[in-house]
């Protein structure tokens, strides 16, 4: 047990070695002022060295599927995600697809009725032309308006943070899809086939984003829409522990602040924007 | 008043069964629709990701709030003590029950996953309107039948009051809790509104007396007993107070939006630019439901008038499901305000009005719940004596004298 | 009259009884075989009561966020559904289906797969999303 965990510290040192020298030279940061703001910070835990690879406890050669959720989950850690609106290019939908990928998500031709867990969203300001660009996805909120009126209590927030429905209990009575201010639901209006492993959805239910759930349970602590902007080259979607002070995500909300979208809705988001 | 005779109607006649035949009919379509409906999955309805409730809801919440409001008669005599309405209790009791089955059904049968109903009602998260609405609900079915019991059973008769009190409690909390579905959705520009609980209260006295007129015209007529003028036209005054009232709250409600800026695109869209919503405000609800009726309840011309007090109370249940429409579809046809001020566009219909087409499917499911409700009223005043044999004015009116 | 109905009891007593004492394998589905030598739990015990532990372990994953392998239902599929000789995946609905398999027999209906995958992840690997043919 000893040598494991010394073994975890020691790769934890070793990862935050790398992603400094890495995060020193990376030449592709566009930003100038970006790139000063991460050489300052040199503690950099969270981010991952490579896409949807983590070094996560357990043994470091180890796939890190392979560490699998023991315990119940705690409210030790919230999961949220800051979205710089900056960095999110208007016409990509590098997000919406990784999103679609990895849940197993297809389109049977009817969008009114297709399930979209993420959605790009363009707002222009009336008076000033300002055009924003952005992604929109379930705000994971801390007092959710979808968990209050759920009459079998399905929809729920999990102690760390992440709202979803389980679809046991879900009647399909699509209540929670008009409570929620960001419409951020959609109910699965088909029998399905061919659903992934990881990923189970039927028709009659409700589902959202949910902050890639299962990634997270195994050890993998990134979204995949998150993964897919930083692939694509855009890195407007940070994931991380909103509750840990030292993780880039709250670094980034301490030092340049962030909006809640509806904020007036006093709903305390975990999903936050930067630029709007 | 001279005592009152209950006696059941008869179903002898051949009009009755095919009646009978007819509302089963139309029922079991209903349920084929629903079947269709759950078997295919609701891409098979016109209600989508944007606008989630559609017809049937439309029918339900019709029904439900109808419920409600039949038992008005019962309560104004019981709790009230206004004894000309007694002989019409045991009906009144009998519809709320009729009308609250079948609006229940279609809401049943219109959830994604029906069969799990059991689930419904097992797991409960208290702080869900929702939930409480489905004890709610099936309380009053009960409480019901418990105050029927007393009305019925001569022994228990000293016992009508409480239960009809309990009643009267019982339904004030099931229509807030109705009203509240919509009221305690903070997130929508057309609900959030507290006014929506006493609105709803207010339309259930309205849609139920409405009903009940309507009812007891046609069985009476049909079933060859008399109907006299004097409690006729009485529910007609008092269901001409209700329509009034029911403006008073939607002009109240529309008067608030509009003084606050923040409403005013929603209002804007409700009142002037919505389309078949406008259209079904003013011409539907205004007109056909306000104010076409109040001229026929209150005019000196019709207010003695038999057939003008059928078509206006015909007219107030048009305006109803105009009025329904609009809160229900209206109101989620609406889009949801993410950044006021700003011309918002996405790929999951931000920002634009959202369509809404009802099917085929959901109009025959909403008509099955209607059914099921004349069942179950027209089986019971077969089954059981819930009419009086006659409402004449001699019988009914306590200052009754004969014209010489 | 009386007689001819004694014999035909008598007659269909016998045809049952005979069947009874003939019919002496077990009447029951034909399970296929799974990976490896032993389930997770002895199989008198799934037999009786596998549902039990799936339906504990669905709540404490959704609820919880434990995935450990020993009940999950994905695990149970891993193993339990293999190739057939024809080396392809049985798909829920057919009596080739581990779980299937009794359930047809015994007629109790399960959704379990109507919302999740009945193939093991190996199905999954060269990450395929077929169309569904609506």
């Amino acid at each position: 047990m000893l040598i494991a965990l010394r073994k975890r510290i020691l790769v934890k040192n070793i990862q935050t070695r790398v992603i400094e020298y890495f995060m020193k030279h990376k030449a592709d940061i566009a930003d100038p002022s970006r790139r000063q703001f991460l050489k300052d910070t040199a503690v950099l835990g969270g981010i991952s060295i490579a896409p949807g690879v983590f070094l996560y406890g357990g043994d470091a050669q180890a796939d890190s599927v392979n560490s699998p959720r023991s315990e119940a989950v705690t409210d030790e850690k919230r999961w949220g995600m800051l979205v710089d609106t900056n960095q999110c290019v208007e016409g990509c939908d590098a997000c919406v697809k990784a999103c679609s990928d990895e849940h197993g998500i297809e389109s049977f031709g009817r969008p009114e009725q297709d399930t979209q867990w993420i959605r790009k969203l363009t707002a222009k300001d009336k008076t000033t032309g300002y055009t924003v660009s952005l992604p929109m996805m379930c705000q994971h909120c801390e007092s959710p308006p979808c968990v209050d009126v759920c009459p079998t209590g399905a929809s729920f927030r999990r102690a760390d943070g992440i709202v979803l429905v389980d679809p046991h209990t879900c009647i399909g009575c699509r209540y929670c899809m008009l409570a929620c201010p960001y419409k951020a639901r959609s109910f699965v209006h088909e029998n399905l086939t061919d659903q992934l492993p990881h990923a189970p959805r039927g028709k009659g239910c409700v589902e959202s984003c949910t902050m890639c759930v299962h990634k997270i349970d195994a050890g993998i602590e990134t979204t995949a829409c998150a993964e897919a902007c930083k692939s694509d080259g855009h890195q407007a979607i940070i994931f991380g522990d909103l509750k840990d002070p030292k993780s880039a995500i709250s670094l980034r909300l301490k030092q340049f602040g962030a909006t809640q979208i509806r904020s007036d809705l006093n709903l305390n988001t975990g999903v936050r924007y930067q630029g709007i | 008043m001279k005592t009152i005779r209950y006696q059941s109607v008869s179903s002898d006649s051949k009009a009755f069964w095919i009646f009978v035949a007819t509302l089963v009919m139309i029922l079991l379509v209903g349920v084929g629709a629903a079947s269709y409906m759950e078997h295919e999955g609701h891409w098979v309805t016109g209600m989508t990701n944007s606008v989630v409730w559609g017809m049937p809801h439309v029918f339900a919440i019709f029904l439900i709030v109808a419920a409600s409001g039949a038992l008005n008669v019962a309560s104004i005599s019981s709790v009230f003590g206004k004894t000309a309405y007694k002989p019409l209790s045991r009906l009144s009791g009998l519809l709320a029950v009729a009308l609250l089955v079948g609006g229940l059904m279609v809401l049943v049968l219109d959830l994604g996953r029906p069969d799990r109903l059991i689930e419904a009602m097992t797991y409960y998260n208290f702080k869900s309107i929702f939930a409480w609405n489905i004890f709610l609900y099936t309380g009053f079915l009960v409480i019901v039948a418990v105050y029927l019991w007393m009305m019925f059973e001569r022994r228990m008769n000293q016992y009508t009051k409480p239960a009809a009190y309990v009643a009267f409690i019982w339904r004030l909390i099931l229509t807030t809790g109705t009203g509240s579905i919509f009221g305690f959705l903070v997130a929508r520009q057309g609900y959030d509104a507290a006014v929506m609980a006493p609105l709803f209260i207010i339309m259930s006295f309205s849609f139920g007396t409405a009903f009940f007129i309507l009812f007891v015209a046609a069985v009476y007529k049909a079933a060859n007993r008399p109907l006299g003028d004097f409690i006729l036209f009485k529910l007609k005054n008092l269901l001409g107070v209700f329509v009034a009232a029911v403006f008073y709250f939607v002009f109240v409600q529309n008067l608030t939006n509009l003084y606050a800026t923040e409403h005013h695109d929603f209002q804007n869209f409700i009142l002037l630019e919505g389309g078949v919503y406008t259209i079904l405000f003013w011409l539907g609800q205004i007109l056909v439901g306000t104010i076409l009726p109040l001229l026929l309840f209150f005019l000196p011309r019709f207010s003695h008038s038999y057939r003008a007090t059928i078509v206006g109370s015909l007219f107030v249940l048009l305006g109803a499901f105009a009025q329904l429409y609009v809160i229900v579809i209206g109101g989620q046809a609406y889009p949801l305000v993410l950044f006021p001020g700003m011309d918002v566009s996405s790929s999951f219909f931000d920002g634009v009005v959202h369509s809404y087409i009802p099917s085929l499917y959901e109009i025959l499911l909403g008509l099955g719940g209607v059914a099921v409700a004349l069942l179950v009223a027209v089986i019971g005043i077969a089954v059981l004596d819930f009419l009086p044999e006659s409402l004449e004015d001699a019988v009914i009116d306590p200052h009754y004298s004969p014209e010489i | 009259m009386k007689e001819f109905n004694t014999y035909i009891c008598l007659l269909l007593l016998g045809c049952v009884l005979t069947f009874d004492v003939f019919a002496e394998e077990k009447i029951g589905p034909i399970l296929p075989p799974a990976k490896g030598e032993q389930c997770v739990e002895p199989t008198d015990i799934m037999r009786e009561i596998h549902y039990e532990f799936i339906l504990h372990h669905r709540d404490v994953t959704v609820h919880d966020g434990i995935r450990t392998a020993k009940h999950s239902l994905k695990n149970c599929i891993n193993c339990h559904i293999q190739k057939d000789k024809n080396g392809v995946y049985p798909r829920a609905d057919s009596a080739e289906h581990f779980c299937a398999a009794c359930h047809l027999f015994t007629s109790v209906e399960i959704d379990c797969f109507s919302c999740h995958a009945d193939r093991p992840e190996e199905a999954y690997t060269s990450k395929e999303h077929t169309n569904p043919s609506n």
